[in-house]
């Protein structure tokens, strides 16, 4: 038995909607809390708005490639981060979630879906992604009754059990090892072939009961009250058969949060908000930082890093703008 | 066996340095067949020596059937939080509060101190329209990180209207309860045993299952 502590004592200073702000940050996770370490650090006024503070590191079970920790959960290596940041009295509001932005007098304006409006001179986008799902038949019928996205969490319910992991990054293998512990079957399945490290790719010969399924596209979920198997095409040959399995853990990437935003910036294709070298949006004062961006290679130190990178081009902004003007249209380079 | 070290115990007393008034917490135990009945009336004993304001109540759930009833008490290890004037208002934890859930347990004894902000106006008026029985079961596992929020805002819905009891449900310690809601993931909220939704969504959302319920 252990326990998981994870109070953090609630900011004194607290986040006030008579109060301007030099900048607000929108999101809690690592490229959030290092804009506002950042920020605050150059005197800005400053102020972290989350929907869910330390973002999606706390579902990652083992943190190995964050340069400085060998390995840590990735609760405890945010969990450092944000005491680092409530060490400066940064103020944040947590459970928040974001309706819309607008522009006013010169300002923007970051409405709650709460009714609650708060101003600001610039704002720092950075709510990052969630998993995504794979779109095919069954799964939105079966989600929660075997259909799964976060491993460290339904792991417990499947044990004895077979379990296929869709996938082919570091996300998914590591899902693949922890389940081997627990699960008596893993069937690990991917369309094309590994993303992974090969580090961790290398683990997965260490379970027998762990099998490997690449080139393998999965097109149905099938089942009664629960998932009893899926329908997958295997690539290579085109044949179709069906895997049986009890449940299945769905790890094949991201998408960016970013729908409370794509009015207000410009976004790519893939929902991601269209940054340039410094973080800048299309729109003057609003910048970007993290995963919800166009910049590739999601990771926790490179989110970590383009957060300080924005605060300082934040800051920059600042100094060459005066608080009365009013923003004007820029395109993103 | 003690579950916080010393680091936790100052850290915790500082932050219940902030609780306005008293909290019970009254464990439910049976003597037999019950695996984490003794480790949860300790680890209860053990919040409630973190501060003057916190108390420690044991109870046989068989020799103790009158309270039992009183608070809805039916599965075993349960901790139920009772305020200054010990009072049930519907904030219960069924299987230990250990792992992640610590951190709704003392959120759950910081509000039931009335040491946490009340609900916005908007969500207020939506809730005093809640005038029959509601039951939150909240799904849970230990290793779960996003779980003791859903089961935080359970029970802050409790605590604002009367009329609402919510509770935790460890599921892997009482699976028999988790298997009969067909619960697969967490956190599973089931309101009144028959409306359902997964993940720690938000206050609005609970209210809109809630409002089905009226």
């Amino acid at each position: 038995m252990e326990l998981n502590l994870n109070v953090t004592e609630e900011t004194k200073v607290q986040l006030k909607k008579e109060v301007v702000y030099d900048s607000l940050i929108i999101g809690g996770g690592p490229a959030g809390l290092n804009a506002a370490l950042y920020a605050k650090r150059k005197g800005l006024n400053v102020g972290i708005i989350t929907e869910r503070l330390g973002g999606q590191v706390m579902d990652t079970s083992v943190v190995e490639n964050y340069l400085g920790y060998e390995s840590l959960t990735g609760e405890e290596l945010v969990n450092k981060f944000i005491k680092h940041v409530q060490k400066l009295e940064v103020p944040i509001l947590k459970e928040a979630a974001v309706e819309k932005l607008s522009k006013k007098d010169g300002l923007h304006e970051v409405h709650l879906k709460n009714g609650d409006v708060y101003q600001t001179r610039t704002l720092v986008l950075a709510t990052g992604s969630k998993p995504r799902k794979l779109g095919i038949p069954g799964e939105k019928e079966f989600s929660g009754k075997g259909v799964a996205y976060c491993a460290i969490c339904d792991g417990p319910f499947f044990e004895g059990l077979d379990v296929v992991i869709a996938g082919g990054g570091n996300t998914a293998v590591e899902s693949a090892l922890d389940m081997a512990k627990i699960a008596a079957r893993v069937d690990l399945v991917h369309r094309s072939e590994f993303r992974a490290d090969q580090v961790l790719v290398d683990q997965l010969k260490k379970y027998d009961n762990i099998h490997i399924h690449l080139q393998t596209q999965m097109e149905e979920i099938i089942g009664e009250a629960m998932v009893t198997g899926i329908n997958v095409l295997d690539k290579k040959t085109g044949d179709r058969r069906i895997m049986n399995t009890n449940g299945i853990f769905v790890e094949i990437g991201y998408l960016p949060n970013s729908d409370a935003f794509k009015d207000y910036v410009k976004v790519n294709d893939h929902k991601e908000i269209i940054v340039d070298a410094y973080g800048r949006t299309n729109v003057d004062g609003v910048f970007a930082a993290g995963d919800i961006t166009t910049i590739p290679y999601k990771q926790i130190i490179t989110s970590a890093g383009d957060g300080a990178k924005v605060a300082l081009a934040v800051n920059d902004y600042l100094n060459t703008h005066a608080a009365v003007e009013a923003p004007q249209e820029v395109v993103a380079k | 066996m003690a579950l916080l070290n010393d680091e936790m115990r100052e850290q915790l007393s500082g932050f219940f340095n902030g609780m306005k008034k008293d909290v019970t917490l009254a464990v439910f135990t049976t003597k037999e067949g019950c695996e984490s009945c003794k480790d949860t009336e300790d680890f209860m004993e053990e919040m409630a020596s973190l501060s003057d304001k916190i108390h420690f109540a044991a109870y046989d759930i068989d020799t103790h059937k009158d309270k039992a009833e009183a608070y809805g008490v039916t599965l075993t290890p349960s901790v139920v939080l009772l305020n200054s004037e010990q009072k049930h208002q519907g904030v219960k934890f069924n299987g230990i509060p250990a792992g992640h859930e610590v951190n709704s347990l003392i959120k759950g004894i910081m509000a039931v101190a009335g040491s946490l902000d009340t609900l916005p106006e908007s969500q207020q008026q939506r809730l005093k329209k809640v005038t029959k029985p509601v039951n939150i079961k909240v799904f849970v596992t230990l290793s779960c990180p996003h779980c003791p929020g859903a089961v935080e805002k359970a029970h802050q819905l409790a605590l604002e209207n009367e009329h609402i009891d919510a509770e935790m449900i460890e599921a892997q310690t009482f699976s028999a309860v988790a298997e009969k809601f067909n619960v697969s993931s967490v956190p599973k909220v089931v309101i009144n045993e028959k409306f359902e939704f997964v993940g720690n969504q938000t206050i609005d959302d609970f209210l809109s299952e809630i409002e089905k319920t009226q």
